[in-house]
């Protein structure tokens, strides 16, 4: 593998509290190539927070602070907010949870993928047309002219992630941030829209970072997993090696999950003492 | 079989002009834990919600503990059967503590020793007593659930009806959860049905279950068939098979 | 003292809603503008108290040979056509702008709750006519809804109060149930009707104590349009009457000699804007620390 797409050294994340200052992520350190990382933890892990200072997108007064982090050799640390804007969408992109929220009500779907586009590229009106057309098929929507034209409340779910999906693919970014993709969506459309993410960004090659609280979908869908615990990186491993985890951690979060032909009678519950201090409830 | 804990027959349920559910009949026998999965719009919350009467618009019978159902929430019924809902961070009230959001129940009920009744079922759920007076934006979701689980209990319940308890819960506040469940379930006897579109989980906690697809049932199993991936109903595998089981032959 | 307060786990529910008074309290006292309009609340009421014994004169004893005199070490505020000391008066005004303020907010806010609670939670007809109602209201100029109260009634602080509450009540009406709208279906309420509780337990119970806060910031907002408007009635001769120190009545009487004896109109009116301010700065000051968008941080 050539030089790394993302290296990242020290990464920490503070936010002030009535209590002093917490820090949510706790200087973690990990590369990612042109390959597939999945990045897992539960709620208050950090692992959105990791995915939003890599993009620079958190406010004041939150802090981010790192040894290194760099993106195909840029330092990304020292950038300008001006030259955040030239990466984000053009060079890295992210795609968020619930469309519901992230795509914006009153512009129609295809006006809101050709802003997309335009924003980082000037293009004849027909081009950007045909463009925008041909990404809604390779999210596999059918009939891309009418949807086009339809608002984001007139989308099902399903179909609002694809249309986020072409939204953040149609500038052809080398890095692809995924937080939560599939958790506002059924069961059998989540299986749909990871396929499309999968097919989009082993085709161009590019690198991904998938944002879950869902073990065994990040498994299925990455080739490396990171496993996050309040603020740290507790098990790094490959995904085909996830049974043989080695933080307690990890093999606590497997356990204690129900399996389809469960037969136990109680679920193991995750002893924290192993790795805590003891302090939380 | 009005010996069925919850019976409901030709039951359809309207909201305005579309019905949304439609023409569901089936029986949850005494003890026992129902699973109703599907995705989302196929109804089967709106079935607790008929149950309970906070949907009213609906026609067909429906019967809990041999009493048929009226069409809105009743004093006597919530003696019989009480819910836990969804979103531990809606379901208690932001400006009340825990001790009087357990002691409302027995409140307006009448019902007297409310300072031991309060203390024991915030033990039988497994919070310490510390928790007592503090507020729900002190408690996290795993706690707070225990809160709506203990409410939902306070009036000794036959029937519990659950609406997806679990889903806003992290992987291993769930496995606690749905421990906790179980146990309860087992050491008063209670009736569960539960509304869920997580299959494992039906596999560790129920006995039977119900699948539904826009509005209707589409089949009954049992918990064995699930487990062995032999579910006949052509979606039923489709579910299946998209939450990672590995399909058999029906 | 404060450590019990700030406890984590409190010991009773006493000490919960004391402990969450209390840090409501506090993070008011960060607000600088809040705080000095709390001081100039303050002070108002202690006037309105204590005013025998902080007046140095009678408000209502007249001594004609110095009628008319300008500021002095003697009369602070000099005195009016009548002779009685200007700041005399404006002390005991105070007592009567507390009343009217008082008396206001506490027949127009439960008047105003009610009505919008029971509308926003009920909905359908119930929900119509009330609002209509209170559109009714709403849509008539509020100062002249007030005059046309106190001429069917007659003048007279009394009347005036009662006029002020009737054009106050529907803003909180709207704001009541705008806010039980937003919970009205929130699974909390579902669930205590599910233990069978009537509504009007629900509403009493568990709908208003949420409504509670966003009223107590519009009331205290209003204060300043209250007073000004029990002024404006004083002023035109329809609130308190004569010989009584209100501020209004005061200024109206001191028009006549606005040009070269500005103090027997201005003085009642600085202090009515500086009473206004204070309840301006303090009701901002509540929004800030009771906004729920913050969270029950508290």
């Amino acid at each position: 593998m050539s030089a790394p797409l993302l290296e990242v050294d020290g990464l920490t994340v503070t936010f002030p509290t009535a209590r002093g200052p917490v820090d949510v992520v706790k200087g973690i350190s990990f590369t990612l190539g042109r390959e597939r990382l999945g990045i897992v933890g539960e709620s208050g892990s950090g692992k959105s927070m990791t995915g939003r200072s890599i993009l620079r997108l958190i406010r004041k007064p939150g802090k981010v602070t790192a040894r290194r982090m760099t993106f195909d050799g840029m330092d990304l640390l020292g950038r300008s907010e001006r030259q955040m804007r030239d990466l984000r969408g053009a060079r890295i992109s992210m795609v968020m949870q619930d469309p519901k929220f992230s795509l914006n009500p009153v512009m129609t779907v295809g006006e809101q993928i050709a802003e997309a586009l335009v924003t980082h590229k000037k293009l004849p009106r027909r081009e950007l047309k045909e463009r925008v057309l041909a990404m809604l098929e390779a999210v596999r929507i059918n009939d891309p002219a009418r949807v086009a034209g339809l608002y984001p409340h007139e989308v099902s779910g399903g179909m609002g992630q694809r249309i986020m999906i072409a939204m953040m693919l149609i500038p052809e970014p080398d890095l692809l941030i995924a937080d939560e993709p599939t958790s506002a969506l059924d069961v059998s459309v989540q299986a749909q829209v990871l396929d499309i993410i999968d097919d989009l960004v082993t085709g161009k090659g590019m690198g991904l970072i998938l944002i879950s609280h869902d073990l065994n979908l990040v498994s299925r869908y990455c080739d490396r997993i990171l496993v996050m615990n309040s603020g740290e990186i507790v098990e790094q491993c490959k995904a085909s090696d996830l049974h043989n985890a080695q933080h307690p951690y990890t093999r606590g979060l497997i356990a204690a999950m129900p399996r389809m032909n469960e037969d136990r009678d109680e679920l193991p519950v995750l002893d924290r003492s192993t790795w805590t201090t003891g302090a939380g409830t | 079989m009005t010996d069925a804990a919850i019976h409901l027959e030709n039951l359809t349920i309207s909201y305005g002009d579309t019905a949304v559910v439609h023409d569901v009949t089936f029986d949850v026998a005494e003890g026992e834990s129902f699973a109703l999965v599907g995705e989302s719009g196929s109804g089967k919350s709106t079935i607790l919600k008929a149950i309970s009467g906070l949907a009213p618009d609906w026609t067909g019978s429906i019967a809990v503990e041999g009493k048929p159902r009226g069409h809105s929430p009743d004093r006597t019924f919530a003696e019989t059967c009480q819910m836990v809902f969804q979103d531990p961070y809606g379901s208690l009230h932001p400006r009340k503590t825990i001790d009087t959001c357990l002691a409302e129940p027995l409140a307006i009920h009448g019902i007297g020793g409310r300072d031991g009744r309060v203390k024991d079922m915030l033990a039988a759920v497994g919070l310490d007593q510390r928790f007592r007076f503090r507020f729900p934006h002190q408690l996290s979701g795993g706690q707070r659930q225990r809160v709506a689980i203990a409410r939902a209990l306070m009036l000794e319940p036959r029937v519990l009806l659950l609406d997806e308890p679990t889903s806003a819960l992290d992987v291993s506040v769930q496995a606690e959860i749905l421990n906790l469940l179980k146990k309860l379930r087992r050491e008063q006897g209670l009736t569960y049905l539960m509304v869920t579109h997580n299959l494992p989980v039906v596999s560790f906690l129920c006995d039977r279950l119900a699948v539904m697809r826009y509005g209707r049932v589409v089949e009954i199993a049992g918990v064995d068939a699930l487990k062995s991936g032999q579910l006949s109903d052509p979606y039923s595998r489709e579910l299946y098979a998209a939450s990672g089981g590995i399909l058999h032959p029906a | 003292m404060i450590d019990w307060l700030l406890d984590d786990s409190p010991a009773s529910r006493l000490q919960a809603n004391l402990g969450r008074a209390w840090r409501v309290f506090a993070a008011l006292l960060r607000n600088l503008l809040a705080v000095v309009g709390g001081y100039i609340i303050l002070v108002l009421i202690v006037m309105a108290i204590f005013a025998p014994l902080i007046a140095p004169y009678s408000p209502i004893g007249q001594d004609l040979a110095n009628r008319l005199m300008p500021p002095s070490a003697a009369h602070w505020m000099g005195t009016d056509e009548l002779g009685r000391d200007i700041y005399s008066r404006v002390v005991y005004g105070a007592r009567i702008t507390l009343m009217i303020v008082t008396m206001v907010a506490v027949i127009a806010a439960p008047i105003g709750l009610i009505v919008g609670a029971v509308s926003g939670y009920f909905g359908g007809w119930t929900d119509r006519v009330l609002m209509g109602v209170t559109d009714i209201f709403l849509s008539m100029p509020k100062l002249i809804l007030a005059l046309a109260f106190v001429a069917a009634l007659g003048p007279g602080i009394e009347n005036a109060i009662i006029a002020i509450a009737i054009t106050a009540w529907p803003a909180y009406a709207r704001i009541a149930r705008a806010e039980t709208i937003t919970f009205r279906d929130a699974e909390f309420i579902a669930a205590v009707r599910l233990q069978g509780a009537s509504s009007a337990r629900v509403i009493l119970r568990h709908v208003l104590p949420l409504c509670a806060s966003s009223t107590i910031i519009r009331v205290t907002l209003d204060m300043a349009g209250i007073i000004l408007t029990a002024a404006g009635l004083g002023f035109l001769g329809l609130g308190a009457q004569p010989p009584l120190p209100e501020w209004g009545a005061m200024i109206s009487r001191g028009r006549n000699f606005i040009l070269d004896q500005w103090w027997v109109a201005t003085m009642p009116g600085f202090a009515i804007i500086l009473v206004s301010l204070g309840f301006c700065f303090l009701g901002d000051g509540l929004r800030d620390v009771l906004d729920p968008k913050q969270g029950d941080k508290q």
